[in-house]
């Protein structure tokens, strides 16, 4: 018999479809949905306006030594290099301005040089109080009117934190005097070595993996450990930097062993050299494997075809293979690069030092990167340094969204002259 | 006429290895090993420091313990891996569920001109330096909160802060993760879905995130990691004391803010404060890595479960 | 049915005025369907018998499963296809702009070329259907009731609540044929539903057919001529988007009017 006609299979469906209901739910959930992603758009709005409202703003200055008592109306430029020497004689302690003297003869400084030195020595503006951008927009007034009444002595002026003197000073004790050249600097020559070490590295695991390697055991080992590295917290990295870069490779990276250090007995492996190395291998895993797969979208006919007109694997891979793939593989590890430019964690530990203005004179100095900068100066206690780590922030953010340009910029360029799909 | 007395010369087939193509391989090979070195350097640097410092305190009271203060010689972990999951988990909490509706969104309902403003700016958030997001969190949203809560609840440094904007730093890695799952749920899945009379929400919630569970389970798993490990953002929100508190709005050092707060100062070698690092380290490498390799054991069973 | 009737909440409103029945389930009047620019079927009038198995054969492209994705609203779900024309299920055009497509995909069934079964156990796969459209009444007697029906139920029913996927590809087919017929459609619709299983699979669906069609109005898509012969009472032979002929099967076959599906049926092109 039929087990059609004996279903239950009843010609009249006992459904409730509802459908309006259902279409009405699918939307309020939508709603959601784009909440979601409206809050991730949001977030990151907020964030660069936050950093941006902190960054600019009014700043109430009292002056130790107002600039009219030391020259006609303040105006500096109008003097001469031998009397801003000598203002700078007559209100500076004898032992700073010998200091002064013996980092670079007063006489032969920049005119601009000594006018720098005047402000910021001898008039000496101490910030009593900052306000940020939507204040200073919103309440202008009522901020000039308090700041009469509260301190009469000082002034208001709006300031950029932001400046020309931020990128061109270096690091100081007070805030308004600070400059992020010191870190700037540190950041460029840490990266370089970076660089040097981990692109060459990267690259060269990346072939004998995909080109060389064969399936065996070991093989498979160092890949799914290649894995398991990209996904390690940086901080260990910074450990792992500590104790063998700057313990136990003291020798080489303190300098000592290629005589860059004039005393060895003083010889720190807290340097540059320290910090790219431990930065190089933070961001290896992500080289290899990216350039891994760059490497396997390169279609096999191309190798054949070298193959067939007699030429070796190596000869292959520089030759055809390589060029192919130098589009992802440059993408992708200038993206890496833009992540350890922003790494804070494992310089710190490597040990970045806590106060340094010296600018570094080489891979064997110490050293400070713009985002131990940002650090230091957040974690201080006076708001004046929130604005300043602001800036720097804001030059961090430039020099990052720089470096993620130009890796799609060559990624469009590369993808534009490729001729394999 | 001369005739040729020798044989022809037999030509060999076999393959002529150049002496350059074996250094190159060396080369090569060397360079791959560089891993398996990273690799053997952090076990043997985290382990050597630890077991250095287990001599001196147990490791059962390592894990037990609940007062961390070196200065005492109390060397229990429980306070700072209280406050570390704690910040992990709010994190999570708003990582995963927005990730999870941000990666429907993309993957079930966005036109394409969406997707191409949207995917740039979650890979932007991603990529903001997690000092920024740390610098975030402590002039802007520490004091959003105390506003919000009154400043005698939530104090100048808390957890909840800094768990909040992990939240949003590791948003964008569970986005993606969730869309890749998804996307990899076949299409046939969701036409016999819409031929069944289900609406699109019926489609995308019913069967296509069910289908693709192990996928953002790994996802889950990821992200955790990712905020176990996290250092900045909780060093400069979270605060700089050990405390054994559920409160999130109480100051509490993670495991890692403090690794990086003791880094920071002077510190001299083979000090207990200095081997006390490494245990911490060793520690946190191994949930870590105890979560990477869960989350890829999983995505690996379910590539099978399609393919 | 009304036309104020289609589109309420509730689907037992709808109720099937007989002076209007005729003993067609379904029509076509005159649809185009576009992809974009391409005209994929062109000027299509058909009529489809209450149950009867109507099969549908040409060579690939001729634009027959696109025809049938246009009966029960799946081409909508591609971007760029378009349709012109009338598609009448009980004299209602279910193109209009006041019928719902979910409610359309209730009344018309599918079965897919490849076993699509959801990642659920095979209980869910049966009653998830059924339960997102309402269903009233027992949820479980529903399920064995359905898969009775495709003689699944002897196979499955110590296993319920294990995965659908670790069935074999035949039974995951019948599997989705249970879902199908589990919302209690008026029509199937199949989309090469054998191509991709075995004979022996093959062989028992076919047999299925025979007894679904006591209940359902079938419409088959096959490029195995063979089947469309075994299976079906009526034929209609496409090729490139015009319905060539269309007739009783064993007429088709034996009798072919049209030149083109004579040089097809003899296996001169295709």
């Amino acid at each position: 018999m039929s087990a059609i006609r004996d279903a239950n299979l009843a010609p009249v469906p006992e459904f409730d479809t509802r459908i309006k209901e259902r279409h009405a739910r699918g939307k309020r959930r939508l709603a959601l949905f784009l909440a979601a992603t409206l809050f991730s758009v949001l977030s990151l709005g907020t964030l660069i306006a936050s950093i941006v409202n902190d960054a600019f703003g009014y700043v109430l200055l009292e002056n130790t030594v107002e600039p009219e008592t030391l020259a006609p109306g303040g105006n500096f430029a109008a003097l001469d290099k031998v009397e801003l020497v000598e203002i700078l004689r007559a209100n500076v302690s004898r032992r700073f301005l010998m200091k002064l003297d013996s980092d670079a003869p007063l006489a032969d400084r920049p005119k601009d040089d000594l006018i720098d030195l005047v402000r910021t020595e001898v008039v000496d503006p101490v910030v009593k109080k900052t306000w940020n951008l939507s204040d200073s927009l919103l309440h202008g007034k009522g901020i000039v009117a308090w700041a009469a009444q509260n301190s009469p002595k000082g002034h208001v002026e709006f300031r950029s934190w932001l400046n020309a003197d931020f990128v061109r000073r270096s690091q100081a004790s007070v805030a308004i005097d600070a400059g992020v050249r010191g870190a700037a600097f540190g950041s460029f020559l840490t990266i370089l070595i970076t660089i040097l070490f981990a692109f060459p590295i990267g690259i060269g695991a990346a072939i004998y993996l995909e080109e060389y390697a064969g399936d065996t055991r070991l093989n498979r080992i160092i890949q799914t450990n290649i894995y398991n590295l990209a996904g390690v917290p940086s901080i260990i990295y910074g450990m792992l930097g500590l104790a063998i870069f700057v313990r136990g490779m003291e020798p080489i990276t303190s300098g000592a062993l290629f005589g860059a250090v004039a005393d060895p007995s003083t010889a720190n492996g807290r340097t540059i050299f320290s910090a790219g190395l431990t930065l190089a291998l933070l961001i290896l895993p992500v080289i290899i494997i990216n350039a891994q797969e760059a490497l396997r979208a390169v279609p096999a006919s191309l190798r054949y075809s070298s193959y067939a007109v007699g030429a070796t694997r190596w000869q292959t891979i520089w030759h055809h293979v390589l060029p192919a793939s130098m589009d992802r593989i440059l993408t992708g590890t200038v993206l890496a690069v833009s992540r350890a430019v922003g790494e804070t964690a494992p310089l710190v530990v490597v040990g970045a030092p806590a106060f340094l203005t010296q600018d570094p004179t080489g891979i064997f100095s110490k050293f400070t990167t713009l985002p131990i900068q940002i650090y230091q100066w957040t974690a201080r206690p006076q708001a004046e340094f929130r604005n300043a780590a602001a800036a720097a922030i804001l030059v961090l953010l430039a020099l990052l969204m720089t470096l993620n340009a130009s890796a799609i910029l060559l990624r469009n360029h590369y993808r534009k002259n490729k001729r394999l799909g | 006429m001369n005739e040729r007395e020798t044989a022809p010369k037999l030509i060999s087939l076999s393959q002529k290895t150049r002496t350059g193509e074996t250094a190159i391989y060396a080369f090569l090979f060397f360079c791959a090993t560089v891993s398996i070195l990273t690799t053997l350097g952090i076990v043997l640097t985290l382990g050597k420091e630890a077991v250095n410092f287990f001599k001196t305190v147990s490791p059962f009271t390592f894990l037990t313990g609940t007062k961390w203060q070196p200065a005492i010689d109390q060397f229990g972990i429980l306070p700072l891996l209280n406050s570390t999951l704690m910040t992990s988990l709010i994190a999570m909490a708003v990582a995963l569920p927005l990730g999870l509706s941000v990666a429907v969104y993309l993957s079930e309902y966005a036109p394409d001109r969406v997707r191409e403003i949207l995917k740039p700016v979650l890979e932007v958030l991603a990529g903001v330096p997690t000092v920024v997001y740390g610098y975030f969190a402590l002039t802007a949203v520490t004091p959003f909160l105390r506003s919000v809560f009154g400043s005698d609840t939530v104090e100048i440094y808390n957890t909840a802060s800094a768990g909040l904007v992990m939240g949003v730093l590791i948003l964008p890695l569970i986005a993606s993760m969730c869309e890749d799952a998804l996307g990899s749920v076949p299409g046939s899945l969701r036409e016999a879905a819409y031929a069944m009379g289900a609406t699109k929400l019926e489609v995308a919630t019913q069967i296509v995130v069910p289908a693709a569970f192990s996928g953002i389970a790994a996802a889950f798993i990821m992200g955790l990691s990712r905020a176990v490990g996290e250092t900045m953002i909780v060093s400069l929100a979270a605060g700089a004391g050990s405390a054994l508190t559920f409160n999130p709005f109480k100051a509490a050092e993670t495991m890692t803010g403090h690794i990086v707060r003791i880094s920071g100062g002077d510190l001299s070698y083979d000090s207990m404060d200095y081997n006390s690092l490494f245990a911490i380290g060793l520690l946190l490498f191994l949930i870590t890595l105890g979560l990477n390799v869960l989350s890829r054991r999983i995505i690996k069973k379910y590539r099978e479960v399609y393919e | 049915m009304t036309m104020k009737d289609v589109g309420t909440n509730s689907a037992i409103k709808l109720s099937f005025d007989p002076a209007t029945e005729t003993k067609n389930a379904l029509e076509f009047k005159n649809v185009d369907i576009f992809y974009g620019d391409f005209r994929a079927v062109k000027e299509l009038s058909m009529t489809f018998e209450k149950q009867k198995v109507t099969a549908i054969i040409g060579p690939s492209g001729c634009g027959k499963s696109t025809a049938l994705r246009a009966i029960n609203r799946m081409n909508e779900l591609l971007p760029g296809a378009r349709m012109t024309g009338e598609v009448l299920f009980h004299g209602i055009n279910i193109y209009d702009p006041a019928v719902d497509a979910s409610e359309v995909r209730r009344w018309i069934g599918m079965v897919f070329q490849k076993p699509n079964p959801f990642s659920k156990t095979i209980y869910e796969n049966v009653a998830w259907g059924a339960r997102i459209n309402g269903y009233k009444g027992d949820m479980e007697e529903l399920v064995e009731n359905s898969l009775k029906a495709v003689y699944l139920w002897d196979e499955v029913k110590d296993k319920l609540k294990q995965s659908a996927l670790a069935l074999s590809g035949g039974q995951q087919q019948r599997l989705c044929i249970a879902r199908a017929v589990s919302v209690k459609p008026e029509i199937l619709l199949m989309d090469e539903p054998t191509s991709a299983l075995d004979p022996i699979s093959t062989s028992r669906i076919e047999d299925l057919l025979e007894e679904l069609k006591q209940r359902y109005t079938i419409i088959i898509v096959t490029h195995n001529m063979q089947q469309a012969g075994r299976v079906s009472d009526y034929t209609g032979f496409f090729l490139t988007g015009d319905l060539v002929e269309y007739a009783p099967t064993k007429e088709l076959f034996f009798n072919p009017k049209d030149k083109r599906t004579e040089n097809y049926i003899s296996g001169r092109f295709g």
